[in-house]
């Protein structure tokens, strides 16, 4: 993986150093808090419902054993020992304190990590597909050229104040696992007619209170040129997007207002203008990152067969275990949605049990993901069993990978101060009534979103089925949307009608369950049913 | 009734002003009164808080409670979390999970 040369660490180094004196003069009255908040969070820092949150940048949603390892020593020594892993493969800390930040930021900062640019109008993290570098189905690892975005858009003084915050994901397979065309700039890396890697550029998606899935804008950039596409498309935005009104900030609405074709027209405008300017990284420099990340070392000639004669565990190789492109090798992914826990959520001794694993078994890598799991990218398969016992020692061995109680929840009003209802507790009570895992394979695929306000960050568009909670007389209520996908086959959920509450609302989703179940066809999914027959079984059985 | 609420400056943590100090515990609260905008000004000032302001409260049997459920949830803790609920000064104000 990637490692910081001496201009990387300086950098965030420096801002250590710069918010440390920035948190001296706030404590001492010497700054405002009107002064102060756009410096907190340019560093990551809210103030939350409870108390200041820090989110915590994971570049592409990939850490060492190492980086895993500080990340618990920091919910260990600056918070309430746990932390909360997001939907854009961030790390959040709930408890922070403002006279802690300074030395908690030194301490991430040691790691190779920090939590610039994870607030603000600017470029945020840029995810990534979490089978990066593993995956079979891949043309080539996404990473180095989301590395390389990195790179490019940390401290970018043109986009440092855009009109709204910006998300890019880059994937590299058909199989979209990053829900790539959700995302401001969805990048997906191709090989063309000719074998040349290069980019496919989509823009203007996102979720929100105006869900939109991004248009392809082009079909191939070279990869010589991904940074300048990028720029002219940014370039694009900070010139047209909207400042007068941030509810239409964003460059979907962008985009739609304008229509995808007059935007590509500006877009390549501009791009024709940058020809000339070396915006683009130069091909040395790539050629640095993509060493970064070559295959490590696989055995070769390893048993490529697992023993399953463990039943319990033949039910989790079947559910979070996927192919690798190397044989003898294994995907692992670690549930962090056992049954009435609270989904994404992470203790500081289970962080250390996955460091160890990655560094026993997964060559000191793992991958956050934005379903607010935890993957193992390089397992040999005749080691699997072993990683399963202790995953199911620390109670992270739930088998229900893309199940129903595998549910995306953001924190809802437990935590969140945008919140206008409680997430986490409905999650918990859809996957109780669900618990039984019999149950759960014989639903298949579902994938179950829940947010707690209209911003979305629960991805409720993008499920199967989704929920949206929202204040309805000072009373939560919850919204069901149904025929959402957040992958390749992306669209966005439409609402069945008026909400339920929260209990209303569980009893919902087993309804429109059993209305699949009743009228599935061999091999559908819970979504392609919902295709097929529409909104009005579903309506039916709801509302009747 | 409105009672007055701010963080923390230095720990970020919920804080309700008892009349003359502020409290960990909404139990604390004080009533708020015409004085209320000399006396946020003044704490504000004062870079103990951040951003103070006013939420409807009523007496309830478990004590001054805010009345809407977000607030409801930022005086008492998450509720997903009963090891991180605020617990009352007085272990006999009841249970307070919403």
């Amino acid at each position: 993986m990637y490692k910081y040369d001496n201009y990387d660490q300086e950098m965030v180094d420096t801002r250590v150093a710069e918010f440390r004196d920035q948190v001296e003069r706030r404590l001492a009255g010497k700054l405002t808090e009107e002064q102060f908040r756009p410096m907190r969070l340019k560093n990551g820092l809210y103030q939350q419902l409870h108390a200041y949150m820090l989110r915590v940048a994971i570049p592409y949603g990939t850490l060492s054993s190492r980086q895993m390892r500080m990340l618990a020593e920091i919910a260990r020594k600056y918070d309430r020992d746990y932390g909360h892993f997001t939907t854009r493969q961030n790390i959040q800390y709930n408890w922070i304190k403002l006279e802690d930040m300074p030395d908690l930021l030194a301490d991430l900062a040691s790691v190779e990590m920090h939590a610039i640019q994870t607030s603000g109008n600017c470029i945020r993290n840029i995810s990534s597909d979490q089978f990066a570098g593993a995956a079979a189905d891949e043309v080539t690892d996404p990473r180095p050229y989301a590395e390389l975005l990195r790179q490019w858009s940390s401290f970018h003084p043109e986009f440092s104040f855009l009109p709204r915050k910006f998300k890019i994901a880059v994937i590299a397979s058909d199989e979209d696992r990053a829900a790539m065309r959700l995302h401001d700039i969805g990048i997906q890396i191709v090989r063309n007619d000719a074998g040349e890697i290069g980019a496919r550029y989509y823009a203007g998606g996102g979720m929100g209170r105006t869900p939109m899935i991004a248009p392809l804008i082009r079909d191939f950039v070279p990869a010589e040129e991904l940074v300048s596409y990028a720029e002219a498309i940014m370039r694009v935005y900070n010139r047209y997007g909207r400042r007068d009104n941030k509810y239409k900030a964003r460059i979907k609405i962008l985009v739609h207002e304008m229509g995808a074709e007059k935007f590509i027209e500006e877009v390549e405008a501009e791009f024709d203008h940058l020809q000339g300017q070396n915006i683009d990284a130069p091909a040395a420099e790539l050629e640095r990152i993509i060493g970064y990340f070559e295959d490590p070392a696989y055995e070769t000639g390893i048993d490529d067969e697992i023993d399953r004669s463990d039943p319990d565990f033949a039910v989790w190789v079947d559910q979070n275990v996927h192919a690798h492109k190397q044989p003898g090798y294994a995907i692992a992914t670690i549930s962090l949605k056992p049954v009435g826990g609270i989904p994404g959520d992470a203790s500081s001794a289970q962080m250390d049990l996955m460091a160890d694993l990655m560094d026993q078994y997964s060559f000191d890598e793992c991958r956050v993901t934005h379903a607010q799991n935890i993957v193992l990218p390089h397992i040999r398969k005749q080691d699997l069993y072993a990683v399963w016992q202790k995953l199911v020692d620390a109670d992270l061995a739930s088998p229900n990978l893309d199940l129903i109680s595998d549910i995306i929840a953001c924190p809802g009003l437990d935590y969140c101060s945008l919140a206008n209802a409680r997430s986490i507790p409905v999650a918990q009570k859809i996957a109780q009534r669900f618990a039984n895992i019999d149950r759960q394979k014989e639903l298949g695929e579902l994938k179950l979103k829940i947010s707690g306000c209209i911003n979305a960050c629960g991805h409720h568009h993008a499920g199967h089925i989704g929920i949206l909670g929202v204040d309805r007389k000072g009373v939560e209520n919850y919204q069901l949307l149904l025929g959402g996908s957040g992958a390749e086959d992306v669209s966005l959920a439409k609402i069945t009608g008026p909400g339920f509450d929260e209990d209303g609302i569980v009893d919902a989703v087993e309804k429109v369950t059993d209305v699949y179940v009743a009228q599935r066809e061999d091999g559908e999914r819970f979504v392609d049913t919902y295709r097929r027959l529409g909104m009005e079984p579903f309506k039916e059985a709801l509302y009747g | 009734m409105k009672i007055l609420t701010g963080n923390d400056l230095r720990t970020g943590d919920v804080v309700w002003w008892t009349g003359y100090d502020w409290s960990r515990h909404v139990s604390d609260a004080a009533e708020m009164g015409d004085n209320t905008p000399d006396i946020m000004a003044r704490e504000v000032a004062k870079r103990i808080v951040n951003d103070c302001y006013l939420v409807d409260a009523e007496r309830t049997e478990n004590g001054i409670l805010p009345v809407h459920i977000k607030e409801k949830v930022r005086a008492t803790g998450p509720t997903v979390r009963p090891d991180l609920k605020i617990a009352p000064p007085d272990p006999a104000a009841g249970n307070w999970v919403i």
